[in-house]
């Protein structure tokens, strides 16, 4: 033994007489990962969040979380003299006199967008592939809440800095507070600290911005994980892969090596952004004031599609008995939101509940195996794609010299349009992947290579696709649509019938496939 | 209900394939040539902490450099990027590098286990539980019971209470603005009164109520933000004849100078576009277009009131003065908005 493994032991040995270690790490470094690019996702959503922590908490250092007023007499010229609050001027100073502070201040908001984009990325991943089903619906609310969760962390961190257009979006948070009947009133005076702008509100969100919902995030995140960790990882379907195991690289060496170096690549990344892409550059936009606005006032990308679904909202108000309710914030800010966020969260309840499987799965479907759920995800796409558009109106009415009108009507009409259209065009593309499936497996692939046949005629050689892919291509389950009986066996009608129809109805909708070739059909063709 | 359809035909599974060989693993100079690659990847990231600690102390921070595409970038703050970036990124793939090509590769198995506990465990803990809740007699002991669900139900008042000193009560403060009868229009920026007579057709001002007691020399003055978010208003001259009003909302006009507030009535937001040719308002923020010569009528967008129209005339010096506050809550709407 060497000396280095001596002390090695020696700490190892302190450690295990005192919290019995050896046993429970031993079988964790024990456990497998299965191997495949989308499984990046959700570690690059760790790894982001990570980064902003760290450049988070050297923000801190300098920010003044203050709504005091102060005189600027920084080193940025155009804004010396003028009035503003201390969390502005402190943004100026991290952004000219603090070195590295500019670049930090990138690195961070790079951060919070890669964040969100790898949430979103993750959570279709997750969707597409059915990796939220039984035993993993835990995991799946605690990754909507999550999201939720980041669309408030991003918000109240872009206000911060207490610029003209974070100060917007404060205001238009607000007006959504103030809209909620009964209550939004006291909720906006409680949390502002009096009317718009009040005294309070920057470092009230400060708080909730770098205490209290990070806490949260890195609790749900550890839970998230750990039963990442105690489920097992899914795995695509393949060779020698079944529901009952689960194949790829041990945690150590190289699952350790590859994921480490791969939080070091992703910080590489959003640090070489920081440095070369410019975001957020606070001082064009100046100090904020109720009075004052920039033109092209946009919000981040997370948040667009919210701002777009306002911008497209029927101009309705409701007055009776001296009271006004704002459907035309409330429907396009809260309710649409709720719906669909509540919508999400309960997705593999509803699509259990269609299917009757209550099974465990562990193999991940491929999207074109599941047209139904995949024509759903892509239906839900499009119309946040469509808000998003909504959302940047004015941006490319100027850049594509359009009428802003006609681009909010186009946005009006397609968001009711468009998403039931991408879904009947998704279910008729996945089937016709099954098809193309099928003809593979039966066929095999075209080669490219044209023979005449001794009779003159023209046919292309097709040459038989390995066994590996063709257990891949055929391996899926094609479950059979529910069968309800709606009388008992006493010809009385059960309770429920309204309810189960429409199950029986879904169910079918969701079993529609493109029969897989059977061992027979191909020992058939075999033989040809 | 049957659900899954039977698997009886299904092709077979050809099993786990074979490990394949890397180049690493079979021929000695690739596994150099590797290692050697690994190394270089490490150096860069040390070339890149090196170029960042040179930046932080050596380059000054007024120093542009000219980069094909980017344009004229900051030598200092690019140094500190560029270097740290390399430092973080060229560490990340000698890691993996390092993991794909030398490190063993051969994939495991791992079995699958259901999450269900035994009907045994299960049983037991039913037993646990139940006894556990038996031993608090809460169904016997309905005293206990009731005063706790009391205790309860007010423990949870006093967290909601303690917020109660977050902020001031709305009472009927969205409702007043700093415009009182016979305030004077200044303008924003500048504090200045306005004559009607120096407004030409077409110009457009964005006034703020004078402050009372306040001289015209002095430079600064306290207007608290939340008043601005509320007392902003635009004038604006056209000819009379181009108005289309209700004799009321006529009557609050002077000599074709009409005065709306500049606060959206959706959001709240600037109301800060005016558009010359077609005598349109619009917001910013979601795109409300507003009608001058209707007096501020809705014609698009998500706002569903026009904007509060400010009742103007002059006094005797021919400044322009309010005649009367507004006669209506400004900006967004809320519950208690008596909107009628």
């Amino acid at each position: 033994m060497t000396t280095g493994e001596k002390r090695i032991g020696a700490a190892a040995n302190f450690v295990d007489e005192r919290i019995g270690a050896a046993g429970w790490v031993k079988k964790s470094l024990n456990k497998v990962f299965p191997d495949h690019w989308s499984f990046m996702l959700g570690e690059v959503c760790m790894y982001s969040f990570i980064i902003l922590l760290i450049s988070g908490t050297f923000l801190t250092f300098w920010f003044d979380p203050s709504q005091r007023e102060v005189i600027y007499n920084g080193v940025y010229e155009p804004l010396q003299g003028i009035e503003m609050s201390a969390a502005y001027a402190s943004t100026l100073d991290i952004s000219f006199e603090v070195r590295g502070g500019l670049l930090m201040r990138q690195i961070h908001h790079w951060a919070a967008l890669i964040f969100m984009a790898a949430i979103v990325a993750h959570l279709l991943r997750v969707f597409f592939t059915g990796a939220f089903r039984k035993p993993r619906e835990f995991n799946w609310i605690l990754g909507i809440l999550l999201v939720t969760l980041g669309l408030v962390e991003g918000l109240f961190g872009y206000s911060l800095p207490d610029d003209l257009l974070s100060g917007t979006g404060m205001r238009i948070t607000s007006a959504i507070i103030q809209a909620i009947p009964l209550v939004g009133t006291y909720i906006s005076f409680f949390l502002f600290g009096g009317e718009f702008p009040g005294v309070g509100f920057i470092p009230r969100i400060f708080t909730l911005h770098v205490l209290l919902i990070p806490g949260i995030f890195l609790a749900v995140i550890t839970i998230h994980v750990m039963l990442v960790w105690y489920q097992k990882h899914t795995q695509f379907a393949g060779p020698g892969k079944t529901e009952k195991n689960v194949v790829g690289h041990p945690i150590l060496p190289v699952y350790m090596a590859k994921a480490g170096g791969f939080f070091f690549i992703v910080f590489g990344i959003t640090a070489f952004l920081g440095a070369v892409a410019s975001i957020n550059p606070v001082w064009l936009f100046g100090p904020y004031t109720p009075g004052q606005i920039s033109a092209g006032s946009q919000p981040d990308w997370y948040m667009g599609w919210l701002d777009g679904l306002v911008r497209m909202a029927p101009p309705w108000e409701t007055h009776a008995f001296g009271h006004t309710v704002s459907w035309n914030i409330l429907i396009p800010a809260l309710i649409v939101p709720g719906i669909l966020f509540t919508g999400m969260a309960l997705y593999p309840f509803i699509e259990s509940w269609i299917t009757g499987d209550k099974r465990e799965h562990h193999l991940l479907d491929r999207p074109r195996n599941v047209p139904n759920r995949t024509a759903l995800g892509v239906m839900s796409i499009t119309f946040v794609l469509i808000t998003l558009i909504n959302g940047g109106n004015d941006i490319l009415a100027v850049a594509f010299d359009l009428s802003i009108n006609q681009i909010m009507w186009f946005s009006r009409i397609s968001v009711f349009v468009l998403p039931p259209l991408a879904f009947i065009i998704t279910k008729r593309l996945c089937l016709s992947l099954q098809r193309a499936d099928r003809d593979l497996v039966l066929h095999g692939k075209e080669t490219g290579r044209l023979v005449r046949m001794p009779s003159g005629e023209f046919v292309e050689v097709h040459e038989p696709i390995s066994a590996e892919k063709r257990w891949i291509l055929t391996s899926h389950e094609q479950p059979a649509a529910l069968e309800i009986e709606m009388v008992d066996a006493r010809g009385v009608k059960r309770p429920g019938t309204l309810k189960n129809k429409l199950r029986v109805r879904m169910s079918k909708a969701h079993a529609v496939a493109v029969p897989k070739v059977t061992a027979a059909e191909l020992k058939e063709i075999e033989h040809h | 209900m049957s659900t899954v359809s039977n698997e009886i035909e299904s092709i077979e599974d050809p099993g786990t394939p074979a490990h394949v060989a890397r180049a690493a693993d079979l021929n000695p100079r690739s596994e150099k040539r590797a290692e050697q690659q690994v190394a270089i990847l490490f150096a860069l990231s040390g070339v890149g902490s090196l170029l960042l600690i040179y930046s932080y102390i050596f380059i000054p921070d007024d120093i542009f450099i000219f980069i094909p595409v980017m344009g004229n970038q900051n030598a200092h703050q690019l140094g500190l990027g560029i270097g740290m970036a390399m430092s973080l990124f060229f560490l990340g793939m000698a890691a993996i590098h390092w993991a794909k090509t030398l490190m063993p590769e051969t994939e495991v198995v791992n079995h699958r286990h259901e999450f269900r506990s035994s009907d045994e465990d299960r049983a037991e803990f039913v037993k646990t539980v139940k006894d556990g809740v038996a031993g608090v007699q809460l169904g016997r002991r309905k005293l206990i019971k009731r005063s706790l669900a009391v205790s309860m139900g007010l423990f949870a008042l006093p967290p909601v209470l303690l917020l109660r000193d977050l902020g001031p009560l709305p009472k009927k403060l969205l409702e007043t603005t700093n415009w009182k009868s016979g305030t004077r229009l200044v303008t924003d920026p500048g504090d200045r009164p306005i004559l009607a007579s120096d407004l030409e057709v077409g110009s457009v001002v964005q006034v703020l109520p004078a402050i009372e007691g306040h001289s015209e020399d002095s430079e600064h003055h306290e207007r608290p933000l939340k008043d601005i978010a509320k007392d902003p208003v635009l004038l604006i001259r056209l000819r009379p004849e181009e108005f289309n009003l209700t004799p009321e909302k006529l009557a609050m006009t002077h000599e074709g100078i009409i005065a709306f507030s500049k606060i959206c009535s959706h959001m709240g937001c600037a109301v800060a576009l005016y558009e010359q040719q077609t005598k349109h308002l619009l917001c910013p923020c979601h795109q409300s277009t507003f009608d001058v010569t209707r007096g501020a009528k809705v014609i698009f967008g998500p706002a569903a009131r026009p904007l509060p129209q400010l009742d103007i005339t002059v006094d005797a010096e021919g400044y322009l003065i309010a005649r009367a506050p507004f006669n209506e809550s400004v900006g967004p709407s809320y519950w208690e908005r008596n909107s009628q």
